[in-house]
């Protein structure tokens, strides 16, 4: 550090997102449908918004505990345990935090010593990296494959030479690939994990966002949802750190709320980074996440149906383009590849499209190793503006392929 | 179970095509021609109509809400008034309910003199009806699920991680 504020070496080295440059262009023109925003296009649950209206007519807006409020912990202790069979104590393993990023980015600060390695299985959400990077440690790539449908192997981890990492960071279901892994996927990862003595980031904000049948869901028990957490294996808890939150499932992006799940003196030491740099979690935010989980399990219900009518017509209609397409069963977002005869790399088809037809996606290489020649492709957006934008799609194939 | 989803997706959006609805339903268009039919067969679905905002019209359109109480006899039951009121073509809606009053009826005219006509003329003669109860639609928000505000710009930035 000099007197001129020079960035700190591991600023410097994380370097502008891959995003960016396609957000600048979409600015730039008012035509464009955009097929690669990260949030839902829902607003939150009414009776959420009118629990944080409330909250604020009654004058709550001072801080709370640095772990959240009591009621909020006690609920998602109840929910995580109803949903998905995790169970946490309010009292000492749950952390509540503005977003789940704020949750991930503990984590790494609290558990990465400078020089640590953390295995990331990709492609994945883009700011696991950067996190990383600013907490002094060194990502290793895990390239997840589509003929694994996206899910992460043991022979991936070894191939990577992941035994000597300190953490693995899971996204499942992931962004941008929206693949789920089940139970029985996780096994052989946990007893990876297990051998190798890797702790475990599993990030799971999309957790509530997965379209098979629940009720003929194989891997549901002992909760109710398709999805599994890695650390409901057994070994796992003591090694687990889970990150969820309100901003996917609840629409609640814009109030900055979620938490993590982990052994007491794990969460200890995130809140111990947590209590210092954020103190508590926004006050107005954690009475609507209250409100959300008493009350909105039917608004979820509703988005998730929406989500899995436009998830259907989204991956038909990019086969019909001839467009190769990953049967993506969880988040909102699918993962097409590029046609066939596509003379050029994804990130320029992505560009001209959104030059040529406003369009706008996201070439899959901006998540890392395995995204190479896709795109994402997310269905938060209405049926209208995703028919009119796979018509788009399919002109601008048409003339270029 | 797919003739329900398919009922649900044209209460959504009558005006979705088969095949559209075949692609969010994952079944074949033959399938979804199927089901629209067996339910318009079996008189579940009875047609299909816009949901018009008429405050966004200029020619003015009077809309009220009329509470109805009857009374019955031996030869005359609920089923039996209903029929002679829905006839009329003023009547779009007509509902037995609980509570304070028996039918709810929603008429529409051209003019509020219209409609208080077709009230007195029409309704509150019919011998089993001892009282009506007219009340105009001045604003409405919301129509069959479908709010009529100029809804919620997406604010959303335009590409996101």
């Amino acid at each position: 550090m000099t007197g001129s504020l020079e960035p700190a070496e591991r600023v410097q080295a994380v370097g502008p997102s891959g995003i960016r440059r396609f957000f600048e262009i979409a600015e730039e023109r008012d035509d464009v449908i955009s097929l690669g925003v990260g949030e839902p296009d829902f607003s939150a649950p009414w009776a959420a918004r009118d629990a944080a209206i409330q909250s604020l007519e009654r004058g709550k807006t001072s801080y709370t505990a640095n772990r959240g409020m009591y009621d909020l912990r006690e609920a998602i202790s109840r929910y995580v345990g109803d949903r998905f069979g995790l169970e946490y104590g309010p009292d000492e393993e749950i952390l509540v935090t503005a977003g789940a990023s704020e949750a991930v980015d503990l984590a790494f600060r609290a558990f990465v010593d400078p020089g640590d390695t953390v295995a990331v299985a990709q492609p994945a959400y883009i700011s696991y990296g950067p996190g990383v990077t600013f907490a002094g440690g060194e990502v290793l790539p895990v390239r997840t494959r589509e003929e694994d449908d996206f899910r992460l192997t043991v022979e991936a981890l070894e191939t990577a030479g992941a035994e000597t990492a300190d953490l693995l960071v899971l996204c499942y279901p992931n962004n941008p690939t929206g693949a789920v892994m089940s139970r029985a996927d996780l096994e052989p990862i946990a007893a990876f994990a297990r051998e190798h003595d890797l702790a475990v980031l599993s990030d799971e904000i999309y957790a509530e966002l997965t379209y098979d049948e629940r009720d003929t869901a194989a891997d549901a028990s002992p909760g109710t949802a398709t999805h599994a957490s890695i650390a409901t294996l057994p070994g796992m808890r003591e090694r687990t750190i889970v990150c969820n939150g309100f901003s996917k499932a609840h629409a609640m992006t814009g109030l900055r709320l979620g938490y993590a799940l982990g052994p007491g003196g794990a969460i200890n030491a995130m809140n111990r980074v947590h209590q210092y740099g954020m103190l508590s979690a926004p006050t107005t935010a954690q009475y609507a996440a209250l409100e959300a989980l008493d009350s909105c399990g039917d608004d979820v219900e509703a988005m998730v149906d929406q989500y899995n009518r436009r998830r259907r017509f989204v991956i038909s209609r990019f086969r019909e383009i001839g467009m190769p397409c990953f049967e993506a069963k969880g988040a909102f977002y699918v993962f097409p590849e590029v046609p066939d005869g596509w003379d050029g790399i994804a990130n320029e088809f992505a560009e001209r499209l959104l030059r040529e037809r406003g369009v706008a996606v996201v070439p899959g290489d901006v998540f890392g190793v395995g995204g190479e020649g896709h795109l994402r492709v997310s269905y938060a957006t209405g049926l209208e503006e995703l028919r009119e934008a796979l018509a788009r799609i399919e002109s601008f194939v048409d003339q270029h392929v | 179970m797919s003739e329900r989803e398919v009922l649900e997706l044209l209460r959504e959006n009558a005006r979705y095509d088969t095949a559209d609805i075949a692609r969010m339903t994952d079944l074949d268009e033959d399938e979804v021609a199927d089901a629209i039919e067996a339910l318009e067969a079996a008189g579940i679905v009875r047609g299909y109509q816009a949901v018009v905002d008429w405050d966004r019209l200029e020619d003015e359109r009077v809309r009220a809400e009329v509470e109805l109480n009857v009374t019955l006899d031996r030869e005359t039951g609920y089923d039996d008034i209903a029929e002679r009121l829905a006839r009329f073509p003023q009547v779009k809606a007509l509902r037995l309910i609980s509570g304070d009053y028996d039918f709810d009826m929603e008429v529409e005219g051209d003019s509020i003199r219209e409609v208080s006509r077709f009230i007195s003329e029409k309704v509150a003669p019919v011998p089993e009806i001892t009282q009506t109860v007219t009340h105009y639609v001045m604003a409405s928000y919301k129509e069959n699920g479908i709010e009529l505000g100029d809804g919620e710009d997406d604010d959303r930035l335009s590409v996101s991680p």
